[in-house]
């Protein structure tokens, strides 16, 4: 048995929609301004990601490069990368006001996925899902707790804090439960 | 429940996603002020029923503070603006100026 | 009687009959039925017993104003109680029963109370319970909770499940009669994102029941088309069975829809409650027809005219079969003439109107109809149902003229704009003297975020009763210009009439009900006007008027009208009372939505979670967080448990789980000079490797949280917070740096959940570490107060020499998806050694044995570190730090302050919590002086007697004095002032 485990172990849930954790992912928390010198090439090096811009999400291949706010940027990589990743973005930003940190294990992350994606997270988070557009990383809330989600591979993926993916999994178990399609 | 568009993220937030923070634009007064600054800064908080500025937090956002300039009374938004601002800035000022001709100005 | 008729009904299908029962007993109806028209077509006319005296009570209306026929739905986990037969839609299986009287419907001994009815005026409960005083809470409130509340509680937990729906629109459009799709058919083509919704089950509204003509076509055939028509806009969303409860701030609505009400148990929620954000509200939620006050007017069998036209023409029910209609307007002829033409017997229509011209009652007096102007209702006679009604001039006091057998009364005394949504959040009203009225005033409107009228009204909510200016006012009101035509017999103006006859008799106006639900009367009304009540919203709450869960839909227009006279006032003067969400009753259910269960609230777990739960511990809230307070075998109580912990602590070694200590990175080039702000003490000579205790405090000086900081390299410290404290210490770092220092370069991140903590401690502590393998854990390498990298038994660890227990201890951090993992090998490692795992209690009590402090013990917001003879970790040299000038302030440095002391009894018992320790005197209140309190008090199982820490009057100087104290009870007991730290005050124990 590996050592390492996800918050949930990969729990499932089949729905309307298609309810599943993965991970653990690599996540790096990474805090600097746009204008840093370096930034962009850092980011690029580590996710193969060009930097978002505001509320954007960049994919490339299983990497991703969030915008979170105007001085902090989310990276996925794989989990066992982040040391790595870590390495490289100290290299490359060496010397620039800047912290990046490995939050891969503070995070859960779900896949939600079916034609009907979209309307589970209706349920739990206030937004306007008609004026997101594609490629948006949404910050928010999934009923009572801090979440983020965007679009990928015809899907969503959301991410939350680790200590309650088993609350998060509730609510998307109760949320894409069958019958409770909402058009 | 208030919308406030968030200045540093762009989203339209309401209120549920924020989280308050009282009066903007009050001046810190540290060790060795009189006791009045310190009390004014401390204590002494505007309640009016009208234009107000206040600080709030995109806390299930972006997680930054900004301010904003609204009417107490009927909830009108004057405008957000970010938190880096010592005084309310002049496109909001004549804004309010424009709708409330009788404001005496935020101080 | 009151029977289905054998032709029509446009809204039921007689081939699907649906079978029910009321009362256990079993009746028949169609699909389209709503329960209330299924009864009427059994002949099941009372329905209720009155809440106040009793009286038998039958169906008066057609829709949401309905407030006598609320029936106990359902059984077990579908039971709940006032629901609606008017909203409620007939499905097959349904049961239902009759609510409040004993032992039956039909005999209710409760009754006894109509008789009483002189005795019971308004105010009744006000003016009878006062004496006594003791009465109060041993008699009168036990009775009246018993014969109190309409309906019973359910027992079961509830079978459904219910959820909550986000929805964003352009336009919100309440309300899908003619008003509503016209609005809608009007903002849909202009391309805006229409949200259309409907409370019932039915587009189009009254329109085809009114027998409407719109371009031309029957209303039936335009609201067809209408509907058609929106469906295939892509830009409209339409939905039925959903109510909007209330309009709030910036175009938040939220509206209840009942997605499985009539379909229970098919596997979808019951309802969903959407929580809406619409750019601007179209209310057009129509108007509500108000009763007529006369002698009588709640006797089964007494309806709303157009309630007995809904009946007749959308389920084929006839409630009588002689009806006597009384009016003031020329809508109810329309009742007149549909019963007529459907073969029904209209003896006579009483018009209180002098004289009576108009297309309508010309219509009627065509089909051979006696139209009798000028008349009134002296009273309805009748018991359980109405046998005649006796007729009077409506000019005079009420002598009879004639009397006339019939067996229903199709009343209308004018119709009321339903405007809840318009003036739940600010828009006013206006007094319409022709119609009789409250109007929403549309230079009054609420407004939105930028100014702009939030809500406007759309056909007969915004007081135009007539079909064509509907269309013409709704088109306006969604921004078109060209609105349908529709035509319809011209209309005669209405005439106000509040009490019927003008100049009843007290007898007469103590039988006439204004709120049918709470059995107020217009002699109650009145009675309250002369004892001095002159606001219509004392007047309310003293006579309840509209106060009961129908929140006076038929009852505070006429109420207040009959306050306003008695008062002498123009009705605009007394005005409305205020309208608040929600519209109609939203059951619990669907405000709660998905919280409930498992996922009321978000539980926040450790990695190690799993394990706590498989080893029998016993939790306690720490925040949202669920923490082992401590881990009991088999035949422990919890308290044993406890002190088996803290020994086994103090001798072996004992296993925390301590994830949930808040981390949090600080890092920059200013992070160092952020923190020497931030921590009473200076942070920023702290060495590379080192550990140092800090404090916290507000502005004002108040001790606010604690914790170890560690330096990590040049320009990153990482600061533990205590559990509860660390996503609103980040939010306070970040207030800071964000709102006042944004110039310094300082980052922060909260790393609390990326690790899993784990505190090993006790004299055995080194050796299970040891036996685990890795790095070199020795008092050497890794001396107190410092921490270091490193590899343990194969994990990545970063393990701290800290202590809040005064033993030998290691906290060690390793990433959260190995924390489980790293537990289960300390718990293998460490079981040679003796170790246990203790929980948050053994925690407190091994750190009170110390005197640590505790956040939320000690410290209440208004406690200064120096109180904690905490002195030695607040900077003299620094010039400034957060709460440095309020801890200036002069009476924080009084000698009269309570300060940290330890306390114990002369016995060894333990001080109850909340002892305090009373002084001589009494304030300026009264109330007796104290000198101290009770912070944390235990049994200690390392000394075997109780300690207790307190805030004490002088502080240590008073060590060895001895004080009382007085417990909750009211008892006191000697307690003696010792120092605070209990156990190894050398702190030997922890530097090995």
């Amino acid at each position: 048995m590996s050592k390492v485990a996800s918050a949930l172990g990969g729990a499932r849930y089949d729905g309307f929609a298609h309810v599943r954790e993965i991970g653990p992912l690599g996540m790096i928390s990474l805090r600097a301004k746009p204008d840093v010198t370096g930034l962009a090439e850092a980011v690029t090096a580590v996710t193969g990601c060009p930097l978002p811009a505001q509320r954007r999400v960049e994919l490339a291949g299983g990497n991703v490069a969030g915008w979170m706010s105007p001085d902090e940027y989310l990276l996925i990589v794989p989990y066992d990368g982040v040391k790595a990743a870590l390495a490289t973005l100290a290299e490359k930003l060496a010397g620039q006001h800047h912290l990046a940190v490995d939050v891969s294990d503070a995070r859960a992350v779900f896949r939600i996925e079916g034609d009907k994606a979209a309307e589970v997270l209706m349920k739990l988070a206030p937004v306007d899902h008609a004026t997101l557009e594609p490629g948006e990383l949404r910050r928010s809330r999934a009923a009572q707790v801090a979440a983020a989600f965007w679009q990928q591979d015809g899907g969503y993926t959301l991410v939350c804090f680790r200590s309650v993916a088993g609350y998060v999994m509730g609510l998307l178990r109760h949320s894409a439960q069958s019958g409770a399609e909402l058009f | 429940m208030l919308i406030l568009e968030c200045p540093y993220c762009g989203v339209k937030a309401e209120e549920t996603e924020l989280a308050p923070g009282g009066e903007a634009h009050l001046k810190r007064f540290g060790p060795g002020s009189p006791d009045e600054d310190f009390e004014a800064y401390m204590f002494a908080r505007k309640n009016p029923k009208g234009v107000h500025f206040e600080r709030w937090r995109h806390a299930y956002g972006c997680g930054k503070w900004f301010l904003a300039a609204r009417c107490t009374a009927t909830l009108e938004v004057f405008g957000t603006y970010p938190a880096q601002t010592t005084e309310p800035p002049a496109d909001i000022v004549a804004k309010i100026m424009a709708k409330r001709p009788d404001w005496k100005g935020y101080k | 009687m009151s029977t289905r008729l054998a032709k029509g009904g446009r809204l039921i299908d007689r081939a699907a009959p649906q079978d029910f029962t009321f009362n256990g007993k079993r009746l028949r109806g169609f699909k389209g039925d709503t329960l209330a028209a299924a009864l009427l077509a059994n002949d099941q006319m009372l329905v209720g017993r009155s809440f106040k005296y009793h009286r038998p009570r039958g169906i008066v209306a057609s829709g949401a104003e309905e407030p006598n026929a609320l029936v106990n739905m359902g059984e077990g986990g579908r039971f709940e109680p006032n629901q609606r037969t008017t909203t409620t839609e007939l499905f097959d299986g349904l049961t239902c029963t009759s609510q409040n009287h004993f032992p039956s419907l039909e005999f209710d001994i409760g009754v006894l109370n109509n008789y009483a009815a002189r005795f019971l005026p308004a105010g009744f409960y006000y003016k009878t319970f006062i004496h006594p005083r003791a009465a109060w809470k041993h008699v009168f409130e036990p009775i009246i909770r018993q014969s109190a509340g309409l309906g019973k509680v359910p027992k079961d937990r509830d079978a459904d499940r219910y959820e909550q729906a986000y929805a964003f629109c352009d336009l919100l459009i309440t309300g899908g009669g003619i008003a509503g799709l016209q609005a809608a058919l009007t903002a849909g083509k202009a391309g805006k994102r229409v949200w259309l919704m409907e409370q019932t089950a039915h587009w189009g509204g009254r329109a085809p029941v009114d027998g409407v003509e719109i371009d031309g076509t029957p209303a039936e055939a335009w609201v067809k088309n209408a509907v058609q028509a929106l469906e295939a806009m892509e830009n409209v969303t339409m939905r039925l069975r959903c109510m909007a409860a209330g309009s709030y701030d910036h175009g938040y609505v939220l509206a209840d829809e009942k997605v499985a009400d009539h379909t229970p148990g098919d596997g979808r929620p019951r309802h969903r409650l959407w929580r809406i954000r619409a750019g601007q509200i179209i209310a057009a939620t129509g108007a509500i027809e108000r009763p007529l006050s006369f002698a009588g007017n709640d006797i089964p069998g007494v309806m709303l005219a157009a309630a007995m036209r809904d009946y007749l023409v959308n389920w084929a029910v006839a409630p009588g079969d002689r009806t006597v209609v009384v009016t003031n307007n020329d809508d109810a002829y329309r009742t007149a003439i549909a019963l007529k033409e459907a073969g029904l017997e209209v003896p006579v229509i009483l018009d209180a109107r002098a004289t009576v011209t108009g297309d309508l009652p010309a219509k009627a007096r065509a089909l051979g109809i006696r139209v009798e102007a000028g008349k009134a209702i002296a009273k309805v006679k009748g018991g359980k149902r109405v046998t005649s009604v006796a007729i009077c001039a409506q000019a005079g006091q009420g002598a009879v003229l004639e009397e006339i057998a019939c067996d229903a009364v199709a009343m209308s005394g004018g119709w009321s704009p339903v405007v809840h949504l318009w003036s739940h959040c600010g828009g006013k009203l206006n007094w319409d003297a022709a119609q009789a009225h409250f109007a929403p005033d549309p230079a009054r409107p609420p407004l939105n975020h930028d100014g702009s009228a939030l809500v406007v009204t759309a056909g007969a909510a915004s007081g135009v009763l007539l079909a064509g200016d509907v269309l013409a006012n709704a088109t306006a009101a969604a921004g078109g210009d060209v609105a349908p035509v529709a035509s319809g017999p011209v209309e005669a103006a209405m005439e106000p009439v509040w009490v019927m006859p003008q100049g009843a008799t007290i007898d007469l106006r103590m039988k006439m009900w204004l709120d049918y639900q709470n059995d107020v009367k217009v002699s109650d009304v009145q009675l309250a006007a002369r004892e001095g009540y002159s606001s219509v919203e004392h007047t309310k709450r003293y006579t309840t008027l509209g106060m009961a869960t129908d929140q006076g839909k038929l009852s505070n227009i006429n109420g207040l009208a009959v306050l306003a006279d008695s008062l002498s006032s123009p009705i605009p003067q007394v005005g409305t009372t205020t309208f608040r969400p929600p519209y109609t009753p939203v059951t619990f259910g669907a405000l709660a939505g998905e919280a409930r269960g498992d996922i009321f609230q978000p539980l926040r777990q450790t990695p190690i979670h799993a394990w706590h739960e498989a080893h029998n511990a016993y939790f306690e809230p720490v925040g949202l967080w669920r923490r082992p307070y401590c881990y009991p075998r088999p035949g422990e109580t919890h308290e044993q448990a406890v002190h088996r912990e803290v020994v086994n602590t103090r001798t072996n070694v004992g296993l925390l789980d301590a994830s949930t200590l808040g981390k949090i990175i600080v890092k920059g080039p200013d992070a160092g000079k952020f923190l020497d702000m931030l921590y009473t003490n200076v942070m920023s000579n702290l060495g590379i490797g080192k550990c140092r205790y800090g404090l916290m405090c507000s502005e004002q000086g108040f001790l606010s949280d604690d914790g170890v900081v560690a330096r990590i390299d040049e320009d990153t410290w990482l600061c533990h917070t205590t559990s509860g404290g660390a996503d609103r210490i980040h939010a306070w770092m970040e207030d800071w740096l964000q709102c006042e220092w944004w110039d310094w370069q300082v980052y922060t991140a909260n790393v609390t959940e990326q690790f899993a903590q784990i505190a090993v401690v006790g004299p055995n502590a080194r050796k299970v570490l040891e036996k685990l393998g890795g790095m070199d854990v020795s008092k050497e390498a890794l001396p107190f107060m410092q921490w270091a990298d490193g590899e343990m038994g194969g994990f990545r660890v970063r393990a701290y020499r800290i202590s809040f227990s005064g033993e030998l201890s290691y906290e060690i951090a390793v990433p959260a998806s190995e924390g489980r993992a790293f537990w289960d090998a300390l718990v293998t490692a460490g079981a040679e050694f003796g170790m246990m795992p203790y929980g948050t209690e053994g925690l407190h009590v091994l750190r009170a044995e110390k005197g640590f402090i505790m956040i939320g013990d000690e410290t209440d917001g208004t406690v200064i570190p120096q109180d904690l003879n905490l002195g030695w970790a607040i900077s003299k040299k620094k010039a400034d730090y957060l709460g440095k000038r309020g801890q200036e302030r002069p009476f924080l440095a009084s000698p009269d302050r309570w300060k940290l002391v330890g306390l114990e009894t002369l016995d060894g018992s333990v001080i109850p919590d909340g002892s305090i320790a009373p002084a001589p005197g009494t304030n300026a209140n009264g109330q007796r002086n104290t000198q101290g309190r009770v912070t944390s008090t235990y049994y200690s199982p390392t000394l075997k007697r109780g300690i207790a820490m307190g805030l004490v009057k002088g502080g240590l100087s008073r060590v060895g004095e001895t004080i009382e104290m007085t417990r909750l009870d009211g008892s006191t007991l000697q307690v003696k002032i010792v120092d605070p730290v209990f156990y190894d005050k050398e702190g030997e124990k922890q530097n090995v």
